[in-house]
């Protein structure tokens, strides 16, 4: 029995969610299916730490679905790499769905409770999917699920501002635009090569060569995971979505969401075309490189001028990204790595930051700046993780957010790029000025005088500290985080440098 | 890369492909161009067409029979591949559009329109009233839209 439980992990991750799903939605009682998503997510949490600890020495866990053998069957691969995101996906699972509580109590009516558990199983199922499998379709189909739900849980932020239905209208043009333009792209790779599984694709990218179709393929595949991921043009559904959607969920999938496509953005990068790929290298470094720049200082201007905590949030979220896809641009071991690191970093961070965006909305009703003020006295605890994961954002020194800098930094240095080193450190100035407006605003304003806002709930308080506490643990202890992300990275460079050399 | 020749019979011989970018650009100028959120809605799913004839084209192979089994060694199959990969892709479409239109009939009982631009200006005042410190009313526009979509 144990023995055919570890030898199906790979499967189970996705599958135990998937089951758990509909079984939410039978019992439609908000109560028994937070119970049921809670089992869930501790019980996928366990299996991707099995999973990372079984990759962390650099093993690759290759599981046939259905026994049959790839390419021509469907294959979960697990390495170094996506054992870390599935951490990252199923750890934010299970400190979100404590905090979901009382916030989804106020926010959901009762009745819709049980199906909102049931679209965030799904959107659980759906980004650990996309993570742990081996097949490039297979990604398209576990993106759409992962979409849809969300769209799905976007939309029900209407019982407390109706614009959350047009942020989630929007969000699933744009969201289902970029993924037609990822399965074109996917067909377009698979004329030039006859083959979806991903290390096949790439083997059999190195044996036929360069073409124009392979161009094709990549430009569209990156177009349309640069939608999904919010790459700085593509961000436009992002601030809305983030800012109408319930707390519970704007806290889930801006911790994860984006992340997990920055990883299919990695995969798909150097898992399928290589370190060597020449038309890459150009594009990363002519189209990417800049978009990220922008995306560091346009979005972090943006956020400064914002009124509203969860969209000053959001835009930060849109520079954030722009910092992990300047880690890709480098094209360098330390720079691949700078992003992996700051995948788990910035889930950690952001998802502190919106937890205590959802205590305001909850006691005090809102997440204006303008309505906080004061309240470092009346919710202290929240206020004070506020500024841990503010100062996280910025990038001081003894939080997560100081550790991914140092390694952009350092990865900019290597390649001797003196002025990309300067944006990166003069762009957390920008945050600085959006995280200080806020520090103002709860702890030097005088509280209006009517205010009744209280702490919030422990329930609420107890996740949100979880999170700080990482913030600032692994920030003091980096190794641990830094050694996954190393070994991850060489993982997908050696796997590529294998191929093509 | 090789030289680009102008070839009559290799463009005639591609039409599908060429359909295939038609339909694709018409979906997705629809999309974006149209204020109305149904016809957006229409527009997404002539775009998602659009793929499925680039997938089943590309597994047409010319002579070949649908891939069920004959027991004849010599016949020659289209590749299934594809087709199963679209079938997928249909799915994902048909979810994808009832969902959308789920949040049109949403839309449309909140704000009283499917218009883009009539949207665009309810959300600017709603916006407006969140900014300001005295609650500027919101026009009463959206509630008298939503009492008359209530009465029909």
């Amino acid at each position: 029995m144990i023995d055919l439980i570890t030898k199906n992990l790979p499967a189970l991750q996705v599958v135990i969610p998937l089951m758990a799903a509909p079984i939410c939605a039978i019992f439609n009682r908000g109560r028994l299916a937070w119970t049921i998503a809670f089992i869930v997510a501790i019980v996928s949490f366990a299996i991707s730490a099995a999973l990372l600890s079984q990759t962390l020495d650099g093993g690759v866990i290759s599981y046939h679905l259905g026994g049959w053998a790839p390419p021509i069957g469907i294959e979960y691969r697990v390495d170094v790499l996506n054992a870390f995101v599935l951490l990252i996906v199923s750890g934010i699972a299970v400190v979100t769905l404590p905090y979901a509580v009382k916030s989804v109590a106020q926010e959901i009516p009762q009745e819709k409770q049980g199906f909102f558990y049931t679209a965030l199983l799904l959107c659980l199922t759906g980004l650990l999917g996309v993570t742990i499998t081996g097949d490039a379709f297979n990604v398209f189909v576990f993106l759409e699920i992962s979409s849809l739900s969300t769209y799905a849980l976007v939309a029900t932020g209407a019982e407390r501002n109706r614009r959350a239905l047009t942020a989630a209208y929007n969000y699933l043009i744009m969201g289902t635009v970029g993924a037609t333009f990822f399965v074109i792209g996917l067909g377009l790779l698979y004329m030039a090569t006859g083959t979806l599984n991903m290390v096949d694709l790439a083997h059999q990218i190195t044996l036929r060569g360069d073409s124009r179709m392979l161009h094709m393929g990549f430009a569209f595949v990156l177009v349309g995971i640069g939608l999904k991921l919010a790459m700085f043009p593509l961000h436009l559904w992002l601030p809305n979505a983030y800012t109408f959607a319930p707390s519970a969920v704007s806290v889930f999938i801006s911790a994860t969401s984006t992340k997990v496509a920055v990883y299919v953005l990695l995969r798909f990068m150097f898992g399928i075309f290589g370190f060597d790929y020449a038309y890459q290298q150009s594009t990363l470094q002519y189209v990417l490189l800049p978009l990220a720049l922008l995306a560091m200082f346009a979005a972090s201007l943006v956020a400064v001028f914002q009124t509203d905590l969860k969209r000053m949030l959001a835009y930060s979220s849109i520079a954030q990204v722009g910092y992990m896809l300047l880690g890709t641009a480098f094209m360098t071991q330390t720079g691949v790595m700078a992003t992996v690191i700051h995948l788990f970093n910035h889930a950690v961070t952001k998802a502190t930051l919106f937890m205590v965006a959802g205590a305001f909305v909850y006691s005090v009703g809102s997440s204006k700046i303008s309505d906080l003020k004061g309240l470092g006295r009346a919710m202290p605890w929240t206020s004070a993780a506020f500024v841990v994961g503010g100062l996280s954002l910025i990038g001081i020194p003894l939080t997560v957010g100081f550790v991914s800098k140092w390694y952009l930094v350092q990865a900019a240095l290597e390649l001797g790029w003196w002025p990309i080193a300067a944006a990166i450190v003069l762009s957390s100035l920008i945050a600085v000025a959006y995280v200080w407006r806020i520090v103002e605003t709860l702890y030097l304003h005088s509280p209006s005088p009517d205010s009744k806002a209280k702490e919030a709930p422990l329930a609420m308080i107890i996740p949100m500290w979880v999170l700080a506490a990482a913030t600032v643990y692994f920030g003091t202890h980096a190794a641990l985080t830094s050694a996954a992300a190393s070994r991850a990275a060489s993982t997908l460079i050696s796997a590529s440098n294998i191929i093509w050399q | 890369m090789q030289e680009v020749v102008f070839d009559l019979e290799f463009i005639i011989g591609h039409y599908n492909y060429w359909l295939f970018v038609i339909l694709m650009m018409t979906g997705l100028y629809i999309t974006v161009s149209r204020g109305n959120l149904i016809k957006k809605v229409v527009g997404l799913n002539l775009f998602q067409t659009s793929v499925f004839m680039l997938y089943i084209s590309m597994g047409k192979i010319e002579g070949g029979t649908a891939p069920i089994l004959t027991g004849d060694p010599n016949t020659v199959y289209s590749n299934p591949v594809p087709h199963v990969l679209i079938l997928t892709a249909i799915v994902v479409g048909i979810a994808t559009t009832a969902l959308a239109l789920a949040l049109v009939v949403r839309i449309r009982e909140e704000f009283g329109t499917i218009e883009e631009d009539e949207l665009t200006e309810i959300e600017e005042k709603l916006e407006f009233a969140e900014q300001g410190d005295d609650a500027i009313p919101v026009s009463g526009e959206a509630s008298v839209n939503k009492r008359e979509s209530g009465g029909k």
